[in-house]
């Protein structure tokens, strides 16, 4: 067996798991590599049909364009001609991904009758004998465009003279809570923290969009089955998403489609979009046969939804001695044409703010921008990545400016078990002071003993509560179109929240989906880190205390509390002793089920069993 | 619609069948034959996927105009193992890790095999070339690399 | 329905084409254009006709069949000096298939082979008859309807020839760019050199300004300076996923540098 590189330190943490476990941190051969070295693991278009039909789409050659007529004539003769699919023949034509989960508005038609708003985009789908004839056909579809200006970049978007995009959203900006232009983090005062800071610097950092290139392209088998249901075989990682949303464009109860799928041909984000399994179910009902919908590889690059160009504009406030004393972010993500999947990448994105660092003053803007660009979808760790990279990129300008070695100016901020991260959650598992040090050992970088004796499990009990944080309502959804406001960055003079502390600001990244704020995120048993402590590390005060070798044997491990899911519904939690200052919860609004947002689609409201 | 009949050797089997115009091997071999094994990823010759090996050499089937394999001997990953027994390099493969998805891996290990025959004590630079014309965008290639160099060992061992 | 007609001699097969007729070397470019329905094409043609896969050495040329592979080009002992050439063009099935009369129509950025071939004073032999000069005949390519038969090249001497890919994927990737270089040298100095580029224009191009500035210098930083400066205005390379026309243009001194002082990578 060849052997393998990853290399274990497990004596970090090593009371933290059990060494006796009999497949969990053992090398263990894939399930399904025999199917993939014998060329018998089944992909979706592995599976034979008697009949098979191939369909296409005629796309827009333009960026941006009013469709004023399309002439199908001359492709309807062409041999091997089975059907043309319009827009009209769609039940229900207009759909956003997330309204599976109740977020955001329908803002994308399968098949788009009015305007284009990216190059590529589908306006009719032919279906034929062979993919040849199809293709030959789909050239001779005549449609008539009135080419509209088109805006390529994020900020330009953002100008009350730019072009709308995307009607739904007429402003160029997803609507986050009904309420801003974007997503807002705050936590702390930045403003009064850069005041009192040795050095602001400042940066700017842009990710360019990347195609996830599976090596199999996206695409759907559909065919008639028994008992008025159809058979679909898809390329999708996400079934569930497929399936809801075909029942959805579809206008069938998802009963009478019988979905499989799993068997994925590399996705990396880029199979969750959801647009080939209407489709090909569309085309087997309108036809009465099996239809394959399947993208090429050209297809697959053009108008396969990519990770989203983001730009990133950070500006920090630093002390002499490398303490990061405040972050200000302000991001904007480039969604393309239509929301996908952008509107909740940005919200896991804020999150994350400021990284794995202990900041105790931050603020966040981020905009979920429409451009006429191919719209942006999942990809690896969507939302987190371009940050990472900017906040990264600058840890490192800003241990230059202070005159620091860059992995110690990362260590003597790193967070650590136990404190209050910007989200309102409360740091547990951290590992990035011990990933530093096993850097530096590997990279032959040097940094001081007192740097490779720190350690995550020692939080700094000063930076447990949530600071006094300084809101502002800056930004309203429609300002900038209005040219009321033009600064995209964090506002300069919001008030303090005469909220208590210890509960949520007004508007936090914690309301993950948007809606208005169901419970104060709480500060005690339910947040607490669920790491299992000894009494005698949890009394020792400094973080910066060399610490002993980590005691062993481990106690029994308890039941570790689940942290509260942004998406879950609240849980009524034991009242364990918390080992934190206690701020007591105070239930707001109760919480109930469904979907009740304006603008949620009425498939998903409430008539759907889940 | 006129089909032109067709026949050729497929891992060592006589087939014979009707193929479209202009029709590339891919399909043929998938949709007219059946054989799942060689996949779609590009249809233009740059990722490798469907790479079969005709009259031993390795061959992009997307780019193979189906009449033009009147005759000649085509090799599949489906005919790689002898029965039961899998062939060395899917042994190795299995064991090193070096199939992820999968997608890739027929056509690497039709790559790896053509290379094998003509060259069967590579250098690690001879398998990067050998399969320098399939794509994978699972596994970064160094654990293929070394399946392929584990299993030419064992080859030879079993030569000897 | 696309047809398929295969006649055991090249001028049959030239015949044949007619207008909606398409001659067939390895397949790569032909393939590819039906995969995507880009074909203006509804006959394929094709010949069995051995004189296409000869190679013949004659003096100081070589002729080269028009339906010998890259693979088969490797192999060649006549033809060693184009190893390198081969070696770069796509991976080892596309080099199985691959043909050097097919790569004179190879588009952008494709067709790295044609390059050399422009560099050591290709000649182009059509069915029919008839010899054309490289140059001139892929400027002219798009509106070929025959066979080319063979290309014959110059055989250059020792170390006279000298060709580089530059592209982003090792060991295969496409042309961000490519070149080739045949310095003949007469006591010491260069006289009569030729050079081509790759992916620099919608053809591979000879860089004439570059030969010129050339002419009696010697391959040394101070004698190769007026060819560096040369090269800067000599193209006007296209915009293309791989990278921009301005890219293009301000690498190529670089990696022309390299070439001729033989620094950097192999």
């Amino acid at each position: 067996m060849a052997s393998s590189s990853i290399e274990f330190r497990k004596e970090l943490f090593a009371d933290e798991r059990p060494e006796d476990l009999n497949e969990i941190g053992k090398p263990k051969q894939r399930q399904d590599a025999l199917g993939h070295v014998t060329g018998r693991t089944a992909y979706f278009d592995d599976h034979k049909f008697e009949g098979l039909l191939h369909m296409r789409c005629v796309r827009s050659p333009h960026h941006h364009a009013r469709i004023r007529s399309v002439n199908t004539s001359a492709a309807e003769i062409m041999p091997g001609v089975v059907r043309i699919v319009r827009p009209q023949d769609i039940p229900n034509n207009m759909n956003t991904m997330l309204s599976i989960i109740g977020f955001g508005r329908d803002d994308e038609a399968l098949l788009q009758d009015k305007k284009v708003a990216y190059k590529g985009e589908p306006v009719i789908a032919i279906i034929g004998e062979t993919e040849l004839q199809v293709r030959n056909a789909c050239k001779v579809v005549q449609v008539d465009y009135e080419v509209l200006p088109h805006v390529l970049d994020v900020e330009e978007a953002l100008t009350p003279q730019a072009p709308v995009v995307n009607e739904e959203y007429p402003n160029n900006t997803f609507d986050y809570h009904d309420l801003y232009d974007h997503q807002k983090l705050r936590f702390g005062d930045v403003n009064g923290a850069f005041a009192k800071a040795d050095h602001v610097i400042e940066g700017e950092y842009q990710m360019s969009p990347i195609e996830q290139a599976p090596m199999e392209t996206c695409g759907a088998i559909a065919a008639p089955e028994t008992n008025d249901r159809y058979v679909c075989y898809t390329s999708t990682q996400a079934l569930f998403f497929s399936l809801g949303l075909s029942a959805k464009f579809l206008n069938v109860s998802s009963s009478r489609l019988h979905f499989i799928g799993g068997t994925v041909g590399g996705g990396f984000g880029g199979k969750v979009d959801s647009l080939h399994e209407p489709m090909a179910v569309l085309g087997s009902m309108l036809t009465g046969r099996p239809v394959k919908f399947m993208w090429d590889r050209a297809e697959e690059m053009q108008v396969g939804a990519p990770r989203g160009a983001e730009r990133w504009r950070l500006k920090d406030g630093v002390m002499n001695d490398g303490r990061i004393v405040a972050r200000e972010f302000t991001g904007f993500f480039d969604a393309g044409a239509y929301t996908r999947l952008s509107s909740y990448a940005i919200i896991k994105g804020t999150g994350h703010l400021p990284g794995p660092y202990s900041i105790p003053n931050v603020a966040a803007n981020v905009y979920c921008v429409y451009t006429n660009r191919t719209p942006a979808t999942a990809m690896r760790g969507f939302g987190i990545t371009a940050v990472d990279f900017a906040i990264e990129a600058h840890m490192d300008k800003v241990a230059e400016a202070v005159r620091m070695n860059p992995i110690e100016l990362r260590i003597l901020n790193a967070y650590r078990d136990g404190e209050m991260k910007a989200h309102r959650r409360l740091a547990k598992n951290t590992a990035l002071i011990e990933c530093c040090q096993v850097a530096a050992q590997k990279g032959n970088w040097a940094i001081r003993p007192e740097f490779s004796a720190m350690s995550s499990l020692q939080g700094d009990s000063a930076k447990v509560d949530i600071p006094p944080t300084v809101v502002d309502h800056d930004g309203k959804i429609g300002d900038r179109k209005r040219g009321v406001i033009n600064d995209a960055a964090p506002s300069k003079d919001g008030q303090v929240s005469d909220k208590p502390t210890s509960t949520v600001a007004p508007v936090t990244a914690t309301q993950a989906m948007g809606e208005a704020a169901r419970e104060p995120a709480r500060v005690g048993a339910d947040t607490m880190p669920s790491r299992v402590r000894s009494a005698e590390q949890e009394s020792m005060p400094a973080r910066d205390l060399p610490q002993p070798p980590a005691p062993t044997p481990a106690p029994p491990p308890a039941p570790a509390v689940p942290q509260q899911s942004a998406f879950a519904a609240p849980q009524n939690t034991p009242s364990d002793p918390p080992s934190t200052p206690v701020v007591p919860s105070t239930q707001q609004e109760p919480y109930t089920r469904g979907f009740k947002r304006p603008g949620t689609s009425p498939f998903v409201r409430g008539t759907r069993r889940r | 619609m006129a089909k032109m009949p067709l026949q050729f050797s497929l891992n060592g089997r006589d087939t014979a069948i009707f193929v479209n115009g202009g029709e590339n091997m891919l399909e043929t071999l998938r949709r007219g034959v059946g054989d799942m094994s060689p996949k779609y990823g590009c249809a233009q010759g740059t990722c490798g996927s469907c790479t079969v090996i005709v009259d031993g050499q390795p061959q992009l089937s997307c780019l193979t105009l189906s009449q033009t394999m009147e005759g000649r001997s085509v090799e599949t990953v489906s005919g790689l193992s002898d029965g039961p027994q899998l062939h060395a390099l899917q042994q190795a493969f299995m064991d090193g890790f070096a199939a992820q998805c999968g997608y890739c891996t027929g056509g690497m290990l039709m790559a790896a095999k053509a290379l094998l025959m003509n060259n069967p004590n590579p250098s690690r630079d001879d398998v990067v070339e050998a399969i320098s014309g399939n794509v994978c965008r699972c596994t970064g290639y160094e654990p293929i690399i070394d399946a392929i160099l584990d299993a030419a060992t064992k080859m030879r061992g079993r030569a000897m | 329905m696309i047809g398929f007609e295969t006649y055991p001699n090249v001028d049959q097969a030239a015949a044949a084409l007619r207008d909606d007729g398409v001659y067939f070397g390895g397949g790569t470019l032909i393939m590819r254009a039906l995969n995507y329905g880009e074909q203006d094409f509804s006959r394929i043609v094709r010949t069995t006709d051995p004189a296409l896969k000869q190679v013949e050495a004659a003096g100081d040329r070589v002729r080269i069949g028009a339906d010998v592979t890259m693979r088969e080009v490797i192999a060649s002992s006549d033809l060693s000096f184009l190893t390198p050439v081969a070696r770069s063009v796509g991976g080892p099935a596309v080099r199985n298939v691959a043909t050097v009369g097919g790569n004179l129509f190879a588009e952008h950025p494709y067709g790295d082979f044609t390059v050399a071939l422009l560099a050591l004073d290709g000649r182009v032999s059509v069915a029919g008859g008839g010899e054309h000069d490289l140059s001139d005949f892929i400027s002219s390519r798009t509106t070929f309807n025959g066979v080319v038969t063979s290309v014959s090249v110059a055989r250059p001497g020792g170390q006279d020839f000298r060709y580089h890919k530059v592209s982003r994927v090792k060991p295969k990737g496409v042309s961000v760019m490519s070149i080739a270089a045949w310095l003949p040298r007469a006591t010491g100095r260069i006289s009569n050199a030729r050079l081509a580029f790759g992916a620099m224009g919608e053809t591979p191009l000879r860089a004439l300004p570059v030969e010129q500035a050339l002419e009696g210098t010697s391959l040394d930083a101070s004698g190769i300076e007026s060819a560096l400066q040369a090269v800067i205005g000599a193209f006007n390379p296209p915009d293309d996923p791989l990278a921009s026309g301005w890219y293009r243009k301000e690498v190529a001194p670089v990696h022309l540098r390299r070439l001729l002082l033989g620094e950097g990578e192999k």
